[in-house]
């Protein structure tokens, strides 16, 4: 028994060493841009570069919308099919996989051939149509988990009985989507929200390959011509992708546990 | 639309049908416009020549050494970096569950495992060069305080085990959050049981664990696989286009041409889907084995 405690103590040891000594070693390098001492220079040359600012900001809002329409487009079909279309539910699961199984290079080259400025639908022909594009870009990469956290809060909930409720009160199909069964998987929804902007945040192959001023190009771009810019992006990075998954921890404690609406 | 009249159920159920379609239809547009046209294109555009005539030339022109080469070192890294991530993942996840270490350590493992499983891409890379960059902390540590020059013994940051090393970061995490399921479902009882009739530990997971997490590794092997072969941010950060992987070969295409062919370069996407989708499909056969175990 000793021995067991002995042998899991050094495996999470090692896998510890594993994981924190390059975020120790970020950070430290992220501190030595001012010769000497320890400073948060770095950082502060990161705020004030304005293509920071605007690359963020840019990356936010595409991540944003992409958001909204994950959410338009993920939680009517998993009501729909969950209620009354359950033999389309193989069709959801396999068309969600597929975003893990395609490379999201191909995914991009397969837009840039398929959509170009001569084609029927010229997305990349002008700026705005190339954002509509990434943004939808962006919600194909997140489509796996927006599906997989919004079915899981409709499994919580029994939403046949909420339905039937409201349709007794007179509301009609869009009402109860948007006012009775949106509401009740709100945390699920929301984790699916934070889980998105972790993912795209950054994202770097699309928005490059689309030619979007994004926060992941421009990551890139600095890591190529900086020395201690980089470790200090790449700490605020971390800390971005903590803030969305504590977030999603956060939220699972509010979670309805089941569907205990059944008497 | 402009009638006032209570609707009853013989006007109700059509109007409630094209509900239940206008509900699944912005979905499924969605799903054939950004992921089932663009890769069908792909294939399509794979068998097609300059001239506009249906050709195998593509595919036989993937059988370069230049892109051959790329292939092998792209399977190789996902393979190591799969296998590697994998071992590692499970023996993290055997510790920190079956391993009487305090509770709270768990969460706190899996917790971070969400994070890091997450943070891929360039900034991944950034992190790998402060460490084990020619400036990084353990390089510097190691020539300074232990006299090991790394770099002088053959290791660098931009090559092969670079860049394995690198993949861990995400892989290992990965396979915690997947493999912790499968580990839960070993039931306490068999332990006991096989306790009881007098076998050691080592006996116990010879015997019993190991096969009964075995389906459930292998699928997860074969994610990772896929996970890594498809990652390019990460590697394209760290070397830039100086190593010749497909992700980076195929980006390179799509910026400038470098192939000079478009036939060839929807080749080697073909090649890069048919890859990822071969492991993808063992994952699927192997989990539907595996879950017969946890229930």
């Amino acid at each position: 028994m000793k021995a067991d405690k002995f042998w899991s103590w050094l495996v999470f040891g090692l896998g510890a060493a594993y994981f924190l000594v390059p975020l120790i070693a970020t950070f430290e390098f992220s501190l030595k841009m001012r010769r000497g001492y320890y400073s948060f220079d770095a950082y502060a040359s990161v705020f004030a570069d304005p293509d920071f600012q605007a690359t963020f900001l840019y990356s936010s809002l595409v991540g944003l919308l992409a958001i909204v329409v994950g959410v338009l487009v993920v939680v009517p079909a998993v009501y729909f099919v969950r209620l009354r279309l359950p033999h389309l539910r193989p069709l959801m699961e396999f068309i969600t996989l597929l975003p893990l199984i395609i490379p999201a290079i191909v995914l991009v080259y397969g837009y840039i051939r398929l959509y170009n400025s001569s084609s029927v639908i010229p997305f990349t022909g002008s700026a705005l149509g190339t954002d509509i594009l990434l943004t939808c870009a962006y919600v194909t990469l997140a489509l796996p988990y927006m599906y997989r956290a919004v079915d899981t809060g409709m499994r919580a909930i029994d939403i046949k009985t909420l339905t039937e409720a409201a349709q007794i009160m007179g509301a009609d199909t869009p009402r109860i989507i948007a006012t009775v069964i949106l509401p009740n998987i709100l945390v699920a929804v929301l984790s699916g929200a934070f889980l998105t902007f972790a993912i795209v945040i950054g994202e770097f192959t699309i928005t490059s390959l689309l030619n979007r001023p994004g926060f992941g190009p421009y990551l890139q771009i600095v890591g190529a011509n900086r020395a201690y810019e980089p470790s200090a992006l790449a700490i605020l990075s971390f800390i971005i992708t903590w803030g969305a998954m504590g977030m999603i921890q956060l939220l699972a404690r509010f979670a309805p546990r089941t569907s205990a609406r059944t008497d | 639309m402009t009638d006032t009249v209570i609707p009853t159920a013989t006007t109700a159920r059509p109007r409630r049908l094209s509900f239940e379609w206008l509900g699944v239809a912005p979905f499924i547009l969605f799903a054939v416009m950004f992921l089932i046209l663009p890769t069908l294109y792909l294939v399509g555009a794979a068998f097609v020549g300059r001239d506009g005539q249906l050709t195998l030339d593509n595919i036989a022109g993937l059988f370069t050494e230049q892109i051959l080469a790329a292939y092998w070192i792209s399977i190789r890294i996902s393979g190591a970096s799969a296998i590697l991530g994998a071992l590692a993942g499970l023996a993290i996840a055997l510790a920190i569950i079956r391993g009487r270490l305090p509770d709270g350590l768990r969460s706190a493992v899996m917790t971070f495992s969400g994070v890091a499983s997450n943070f891929a891409g360039v900034p991944l890379a950034f992190a790998f060069i402060s460490t084990l960059g020619r400036l990084g902390l353990v390089t510097i540590i190691l020539k300074t305080v232990f006299d090991i020059d790394i770099y002088r013994a053959g290791f660098n940051i931009l090559s092969f085990w670079g860049l394995t090393l690198t993949y861990l970061y995400f892989q290992i995490p990965l396979m915690i959050l997947m493999i912790a399921p499968a580990i839960d479902g070993l039931k306490r009882e068999w332990s006991e049981a096989s306790q009881t009739l007098g076998a050691t530990p080592l006996q116990f997971w010879l015997y019993v664990g190991f096969p009964i997490l075995w389906p459930s590794f292998l699928g997860t092997l074969s994610l990772l696989f896929a996970n890594a072969f498809g990652a390019i941010a990460t590697a394209y950060a760290l070397t830039g286009s100086s190593l010749n992987i497909v992700p980076i070969l195929l980006y390179a295409q799509i910026r400038g041409d470098a192939l000079q062919n478009p036939g060839l370069g929807a080749a080697l996407a073909l090649g890069m889907i048919i890859i990822t989708a071969a492991a993808n499909i063992l994952y699927l056969v192997i989990s539907a084995r595996a879950e017969r175990w946890m229930r």
